[in-house]
This record gives C-alpha cells, structure tokens and sequence, in this order.
C-alpha cells in the first residue's frame, strides 16, 4: 500500500506503475481516506478515462490502480468466477502495469476487485475490497434531482427510501428487492452496496477488511471502513431475509453459498452452482462432493482442466 | 376557552420580487387555528408566489411568516434552519399543488404515495402503514382496491383527492390549497368541495386556499383576500367582500361571474 515510485522489472514499458500518474493515485487516494473517515459518504472524484468502456469497471480499477503496491497479491472476481472476460482482463491489466502477484485463493490475496459478489470465505484483517459501482446514488430511484439527493443526505431524510421496500411488499407480499440492497452504515448515511446479491450483505456488517467503492461514471468514491455497522434497510414486521435455495451445491454440496442456476442442455436439465469458484474448487479440494459432481458432460464448470495462461506472476 | 387563541401564521410585509418584477408586495396577515382564508385575484396577479411564501418553499425578498409550531413552538419559517423547514412541510403543513401530478409521485403505488409521509417521519411498520393509507383512502372516498394502482390510472378527480390525503395522512394543522378545482367538471367539484369543508371542519384545519373561481370561495372561505398586480386590494368577511365589494378590481371581479 505504500506509494511505489520505483517500477518493478516486470512492468510494461512507458507506462507509470499502476497505469495512472502519481499525482492522480494521490487525488484519489485522498478521496479513499475522505471515504474512510465518513463512512457511507459518497465523495466526488475526478475520474480519470480508463482503457475501457464506462460500466465494465472503470470506478473499480482507478482504486485498484491507487492502492495496489508492488507487495500487494490482486484476485478479481466477476459474478463471483475468476475466469469470467472482464476478470481475467482486469487481472491481466494490473499484472502488465504494476506486476503484483495475482491470485484466484480469497484467503491469500491482500485486495480483491469485485463487481457482484463478497467471496464466500470469510475475509481478514487487512484485505481490502474494490467494488466496481454502476448507480451509486441508492436515491436514486426515487429522487432523480442529484441536488435534491445530497440535500436528502446531508439532512438523513431518508423515509423515502423505504417507499421502495413497500412497493416490493405491496406487489409481491415480501421484499423482493434482490441486489443492490440499501443499508445504513455506521447509523448514518445510507448507502448502495454496489450489485451484490443480499445475500452477501450481512457479510459488509462488523467486517474485519476495508470496502471500498469507486463509481467511474458517476464520479464517486465511498468506503466502510473495518469493523463498522452496516444495516439493511427492513420494515419491523417484515425483517430483513436473505435468499435461500432448497437444494446444494451440485459440484461441491455447499449448502451456505449463493447459487447460480445454470441450464445445461435444451432438454431443461439444469443444475445450481456455487457463484463463488474459489469457494467452490477449494471444497473439491477438500474431498467436498455434490449430486453432479461425477458427470463427465459438464466437467468444463468444475476446472479441472490445465490452467490457461493467466498466472502472470 | 376565554383567551384568545395564538394565531397559526403571522404574516408580515411579504415582498418577493423577480428581479425587477413584483410578485407580490407588501402584504401581511394573520390566520387563526381553523380558519379557512380564500385568496381570489386575476392570473399572474400574485397568488401562487404569496402561497410558496408561506408555505416556506420560496423565499421571500423581504418580510417575514411566523409560525406556531406543534413541534417548534413560534419559528420564523424562513429564519429557521432548513431541516426544520423541510420537516415542518413533511408534518405540519401541506401542500396541495394545483396539478395532482406535481404533488404525487407517479412511478409508485397509491399506499406508497400515502406511507411516504409517515416512513418520512419514521413509520417502519409495514401493516401500521397500510391501514392508516386504507384510512385516508375511504376519507377521500376512494375504493380500497385502487391502493396498489398507480395514480396514473386514477382519474383527474382522484389524483386530486389522493393528493389532499397524501398531505392530511400526517395531520398537518395548515394547508395550503393552490387551484384544485380547476379543470375538474362541475359535480367532481361539488363533490371535492364538499369532502373538503367537512374535513376542514373535522380536523380543525387551518386553511389558505388559491382560487379564481369565486363560488369556491364563497362556499369554503371564511376571510377572503383580493389580489391585484401583487397587492391585496381588499380585505373581509367572504359574504362581505362578495356582496358589497369596495374595490373597482372586486368590483370588475363581482360583477364578471355570470348568473346560472
């Protein structure tokens, strides 16, 4: 995390370590500490264009370029797989230009870009989480006015927020708000957590890693900080649920990660799997074994072919 | 009670300008608990820029309005800080805009139109919430069954409707009405009318209600205010001002209302 001035020999030639120049990591670093310190505040920054489109992480990998040092190991996660496009891009794009070691392991890696999910082990002290942010303003469903929203914030008006979870309860007779679940940090600012499943929020409350967000469109930057309160929003006679399946794991029999249905052939044979790769090759590792886990026709999702190039370091 | 109540709202030398341009000038009043003041006067001679004043949400050039507060006690509603302000508008007053579709939000139910003012002030139990929008709803006479419709898909009358339970869910003690009998046919009026002067007189509302249409105010006001080019011309008792009018302007106004 200490600023690196000098470049490590494995580093693309002509561009500063971390892509961005000093000067900008220092502008965005000072608005992580800002968020840090107003935890659930979202503080503007002055994005800077990335090689790459707008909504594929640009808010994500400007706070990975700002605080990866060269002892730091990287692990990018998309939809909770490391070997999605958009992951092993980012991966590949921080090994060129800052040579850190990358990791596909949750537990070895000090920071973790993610889009829409928390791995499933549980975090430590020390790691920190990048989330990429689409719409971090979580008014802004009911409020389209952004002066409108800062007043809302500023004075903590947010009985309004709650029209959003009555509608869900008036239509369909619980909350079925799914991802991007609102929650109060720390009893006072209201905060959008990013794409993530609900399932993964009672992960944000009392975590020993730092989390912090970047919005590259939007402009914005917030944080929880280690070890603060993070509520989701409910009403008291209906309580905050997160979701359940009925079944495990088909591949590794986990009955306590977030599952992804995946259809397998035109005949409507499906199967749920653990979102969470990482979680989910480490069980297999363990002995750990699900329903299909023996099925030579989808041997390709459990990974156990070669590893392709992507281990840079 | 032998004394004399406190007055709800102290009006005094209210004055908004528009750059160079008068919006209303100069003009003070008292209204009393329960009382229901009519502001009659042509287009564009003030009424709406005198009742954002007073409701707080245009500042005024100069001049003051004073409240009586359930909450504050006596503020200064724009001398305050601006949360109280906005809270005082979320509890304690209303406001009834002239088209339903400013005052409600469209994208949301019916029962979310009328929790949002109590989640707003703290209401976070879901069937406690529905019941007292199912309250307001048969108060406006509105069926229960349209509570998860969207207003969009309720008529002009009830939009309106909606609208006035919308504000009266947290039981405001002013409302500030602005036209909202306009462009409603002639037996949704009546009936709007009537649902109006009997919860006012239920609730003990005080009102002040914005209208060109001098039957309106003849059968809701008590004190009627005319308005010409910014100032009030003439002060009084409704049936006084109507039938014994003063000014040339009430006069004109009187004099203009075709005999049925």
């Amino acid at each position: 995390m200490t600023a690196a001035t000098q470049t490590p020999p494995a580093v693309e030639a002509g561009y500063n370590y971390g892509y961005l120049n000093e000067q900008t990591k220092r502008m965005i670093r000072r608005a992580i500490l800002k968020a840090v310190a107003i935890p659930g505040y979202q503080v503007p920054f002055a994005g800077r264009e990335m090689p790459m489109p707008y909504g594929w992480g640009t808010g994500g990998i400007q706070l990975s370029a700002s605080i990866l040092g060269p002892e730091d190991v990287f692990k990018v996660i998309d939809q909770g797989a490391d070997d999605t496009t958009n992951a092993v891009s980012i991966r590949k794009f921080f090994a060129k230009v800052t040579g850190v070691k990358t990791t596909e392991r949750t537990g070895d890696a000090t920071v973790i870009q993610t889009r829409h999910r928390i791995p499933e082990t549980p975090l430590k002290d020390g790691q920190i989480m990048v989330y990429q942010v689409p719409i971090p303003e979580p008014l802004r469903w009911v409020e389209p006015r952004e002066i409108e929203t800062r007043t809302m914030h500023a004075l903590e008006e947010y009985g309004v927020m709650h029209v959003q979870l009555y509608e869900d309860i008036a239509r369909h007779g619980r909350i079925a708000t799914n991802f991007m679940y609102p929650v109060k940090v720390n009893g006072r600012y209201i905060m959008s957590p990013s794409p993530i499943p609900k399932f993964d929020n009672p992960k944000l409350d009392n975590s020993p890693a730092l989390h912090i967000f970047g919005a590259g469109r939007e402009k914005r930057i917030y944080a929880i900080p280690p070890h603060t309160e993070v509520r989701s929003l409910d009403f008291e006679d209906y309580p905050f649920e997160v979701e359940t399946w009925d079944g495990c794991c088909a591949l590794c029999g986990a009955t306590d990660s977030y599952l992804d249905e995946v259809i397998l052939n035109d005949s409507g044979e499906r199967m749920f799997v653990c979102s969470d790769t990482d979680y989910c090759a480490t069980r297999r590792g363990q002995g750990h074994t699900g329903p299909m886990a023996d099925r030579e026709d989808i041997s390709e999702l459990t990974g156990d072919k070669p590893e392709t190039q992507d281990k840079t370091a | 009670m032998t004394t004399l109540p406190h007055p709800m709202i102290r009006v005094r030398g209210i004055t908004k300008k528009y750059g160079e341009m008068i919006g209303c000038r100069d003009i003070s009043f008292d209204l009393w608990p329960g009382e229901v003041m009519g502001i009659v006067g042509e287009s564009g001679s003030g009424k709406s820029t005198l009742l954002g004043c007073l409701s707080g949400r245009l500042e005024p050039t100069t001049g003051s309005v004073g409240y009586a507060s359930r909450e504050f006690g006596d503020i200064d509603v724009h001398g305050c800080a601006e949360p109280v302000r906005r809270k005082l508008l979320r509890t304690e007053l209303g406001v009834v805009h002239q088209n339903p579709r400013d005052g409600l939000r469209l994208g949301v139910t019916a029962g979310a139109n009328l929790g949002e003012r109590l989640m707003s002030v703290g209401a976070r139990h879901y069937g406690d919430i529905r019941a007292e929008a199912l309250k307001w709803l048969a108060e406006v006479e509105i069926e229960a069954g349209r509570i998860d419709h969207f207003p969009k898909t309720f008529s002009g009358g009830m939009q309106q409707r909606l609208q006035i339970a919308c504000n009266l869910i947290t039981q405001p003690r002013i409302v500030f009405m602005d036209e909202n009998t306009g462009g409603l046919d002639v037996s949704v009026q009546a009936r709007l009318l009537e649902l109006l002067r009997n919860l006012v007189s239920r609730l003990g509302l005080s009102v002040i209600i914005v209208t060109h249409d001098l039957a309106v105010a003849r059968l809701l006001a008590h004190r009627l205010m005319v308005m010409q080019r910014g100032q009030v011309v003439e002060t009084g008792l409704t049936d006084q001002v109507l039938d014994d009018p003063q000014h040339p302007y009430t006069q004109l106004l009187v004099s203009s209302i075709l005999q049925a």
